[in-house]
């Protein structure tokens, strides 16, 4: 039975990272899923909410809720976990006085998840029915904005247990890259220390594809590897598991 | 992004450009991480002693005033003498008063952070009273004339050489970094001001309002010693400290030093019940209680009153990746690290911690490993919150977030900030990365390469995509 889903495909992925939001689509529809995009989507009001600026937040997430009208989709479906859990905990918590929008952010939170989550909790996908699609050894990054939505045993055992897939555990796994999103322009030498670390935590495991399910942590450790020269290959879970199933080719 | 250069920043270059010190801080820190694991892991209902310490907490905080009345008259029937102090000036001349009037003269002190917070050391020394720091950690920065920089751990930030030369410059004794010497050392140089001190000042761990027992945990014994052996006791307790009955005890005792050093126990847990009755064979003639209020009641009535449900366990500091690499001076507060970025600017003047609130990723492992659940990052929002409500941001940052929701409010706009974003970067590009942004900019390629927004977003791929689905559909 497919599922009717709309892809929230947020602002820093549509912008930065297209290729993911492609492979999303791919794999829902793998599973049979039905895909809309929603065109009047930007954005969920995340980086006003984070840095304090919540009228404006709760006016992005009125945006937010009107460009996800529920009448002909069932879930929606992000590809990131700080959205996901900006939209599932605080836009109800932001609107909770507002007469027009309290039940339908409520509305919106139930039906949003996170594309992993997604996958595991609402589709059943078996991980280990999926080829890693790569003979290369695969590590994976736990964005810190997981926490609440997902464990790092459950996030990274969607990548652990992929058929054949050589997977290296990361060190220190619960510590953040470093981004932050304003933190890491307001404060470049902290913000920067602790990517340094990533990227060394990360070359120590020999892996050469590290799986990033959030797109401000990867381009801010691929942006740190890169100056450091250190070449591993950045990916989503969507896009590896798109390569895995066949939908997509490897990136070069 | 940063409009001006604050004290914060120096202090955080000054860490950052000392390798050896963020090594240090980052290993123990780690390894405390990892024993902390350990250690909870060995209880099977850790999670459901975190969700019962919280509730306790929970309860107390918001009914305060009843268990501090309780409190009171429990610690009164006991035969202890209650002070209250409004302030931290107040809190230094109520002891300062209770020396003079009995002719203190010399005090051996258990660590606590309330008299850190009070300056009560400064103060003491200004009315005569010589005090010495017993603890061994505490012992060493008082020799060396340093500050704390961790609220369990003070001297994280020391290592054996820096230690072992401000024993030998200070006491006089040969220079060994051999730890068990250092500690001898330091024991026997405080024997003899066992011998002769006449006032025991301690913290307070927890109050139980049931029964007016203080209990004072310690690793090394020399809590103990310090409240039994001089004549007259003092605690400087934060109101927040009471709990309700004795059997609340048991729960805190459980999670507290798990979460910190992963020990079962604190090695040392002294619980006391007034001053020296007739049938005991030690104890101080007088106990007082001197409860600190220092802009905690405040807090207690407003949005933040989770903070104060903290138990003082130094976990979110071994967890935070900011803490780590900045050390505990650089907050420049008697409360570093997590705790600190939310206690400070609330006990203290805002604007001058305006940096703190803001100076975090939002990570949220400190809330993970918090053994009373308190959601640290939520309470640094609403920091933020009131900044961004108050004017307190800097003109430009709130300029660029000006700019940036207002791209971000619709497709259209957005989409045209996306291609502006791409021609923006065009200087210094190599293909869809730039490692030198020019002009103002080049902060944000200072330390690593930038992405520039790809020449087909996502929704330029979109109608393709579709079109592709219906196909396979059909
Ligand atoms: S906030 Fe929580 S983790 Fe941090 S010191 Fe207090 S009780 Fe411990």
């Amino acid at each position: 039975m497919g599922k009717s889903v709309a892809l929230f495909v947020t602002c820093l992925t549509d912008t930065f990272a297209p290729r993911v939001g492609v492979a999303v689509v791919r794999v829902l529809r793998h599973f049979g899923c039905d895909v809309r995009f929603p065109e009047g989507q930007t954005c969920c009001g995340q980086p006003a909410y984070n840095n304090g600026f919540h009228r404006e937040a709760a006016a992005q997430g009125r945006r937010m809720i009107d460009a996800f009208d529920f009448a002909d989709y069932e879930h929606v479906v992000t590809p990131s976990g700080s959205c996901a859990a900006m939209v599932k905990h605080h836009l109800p918590e932001l609107l909770a006085d507002d007469a027009e929008y309290a039940e339908r952010s409520w509305r919106l939170a139930e039906r949003t998840y996170e594309f992993g989550t997604f996958l595991a909790d609402v589709l059943h996908v078996d991980f280990t029915q999926i080829p890693a699609g790569t003979s290369r050894p695969v590590t994976y990054h736990y964005s810190c904005h997981l926490r609440g939505i997902q464990t790092i045993e459950g996030a990274s055992a969607q990548v652990s247990r992929l058929a054949g897939i050589d997977y290296r555990p990361l060190a220190q796994i619960e510590q953040c890259c470093g981004f932050g999103g304003a933190f890491g322009a307001v404060f470049p030498g902290i913000s920067n220390a602790m990517s340094q670390d990533k990227v060394t935590a990360i070359a120590a495991t020999g892996a050469e594809v590290a799986v990033v399910n959030e797109a401000g942590c990867s381009f801010t450790i691929e942006g740190t590897a890169r100056r450091r020269s250190v070449s591993v290959q950045f990916k989503h879970l969507a896009e590896l598991l798109a390569e895995g199933l066949g939908l997509m080719d490897d990136q070069p | 992004m940063k409009c001006s250069h604050t004290w914060f920043d120096e202090n955080v270059a000054r860490t950052l450009a000392d390798e050896s010190l963020r090594a240090v801080i980052g290993q123990t820190s780690q390894s405390k991480i990892e024993s902390r694991v350990v250690a909870t892991a060995k209880v099977p209902n850790f999670e459901q002693l975190r969700d019962l310490a919280t509730q306790i907490k929970q309860h107390t905080i918001e009914h305060l005033d009843h268990y501090l009345e309780r409190f009171i008259e429990q610690v009164r029937a006991n035969g202890g003498i209650v002070h209250f102090a409004a302030t931290a000036a107040d809190a230094n001349a109520c002891i300062a008063r209770i020396a003079q009037d009995n002719g203190l003269k010399l005090a051996v002190k258990v660590k606590a952070m309330t008299t850190e917070e009070t300056g009560l050391n400064a103060a003491l020394a200004a009315a005569g009273v010589q005090v010495f720091e017993t603890d061994l950690g505490e012992f060493i920065v008082q020799l060396d004339n340093d500050r704390p920089s961790h609220i369990v751990t003070p001297i994280i930030h020391k290592n054996r050489q820096t230690i072992a030369r401000a024993m030998q410059r200070e006491l006089g004794v040969p220079y060994t970094e051999d730890p068990e010497t250092l500690t001898r050392y330091a024991r026997e140089h405080l024997r003899d001001v066992f011998r002769r001190c006449d006032l025991g000042i301690s913290g307070v761990n927890f109050g139980v309002a049931e029964t007016g027992t203080i209990c004072i945990c310690t690793n090394e014994g020399n809590g103990r010693l310090s409240t039994t052996r001089p004549r007259v006791h003092v605690a400087l307790m934060g109101i927040e400290k009471v709990i309700p009955r004795l059997v609340d005890l048991s729960v805190f005792l459980k999670v507290l030093s798990r979460s910190n050093t992963g020990q079962p126990i604190t090695v040392y847990t002294s619980l006391m019940n007034g001053p020296r009755r007739e049938s005991d064979p030690d104890g101080p003639e007088q106990l007082h209680v001197v409860l600190l209020d220092n802009g905690r009641r405040a807090i207690q009535q407003g949005r933040y009153r989770e903070i104060l449900h903290c138990i003082r366990c130094g976990a979110c500091l071994n967890a935070c990746p900011v803490y780590r690499h900045i050390g505990g001076h650089a907050y420049d507060s008697v409360y570093p690290g997590p705790i600190g970025k939310v206690l400070t600017p609330l006990l203290n003047d805002p604007k001058h911690y305006a940096d703190l609130p803001q100076a975090s990723s939002l990570c949220g492992f400190c809330r993970d490993v918090c053994p009373v659940r308190i959601d640290i990052p939520d309470l640094l929002v609403r920091l933020r919150r009131d900044q961004a409500d108050g004017k307190a941001v800097p003109w430009l940052r709130r300029l660029a977030f000006r700019a940036l929701f207002w791209a971000l409010s619709t497709p259209r706009l957005m989409r045209w900030s996306q291609r502006v974003l791409r021609w923006g970067t065009v200087v210094g590009a190599k293909g869809d990365w730039n490692s030198r942004l020019p002009g103002p900019a080049a902060q944000l390629t200072r330390h690593r390469d930038t992405p520039r927004p790809a020449a087909k977003t996502f929704r330029d791929l979109w109608q393709s995509e579709r079109d592709r689905g219906d196909q396979t559909d059909q």
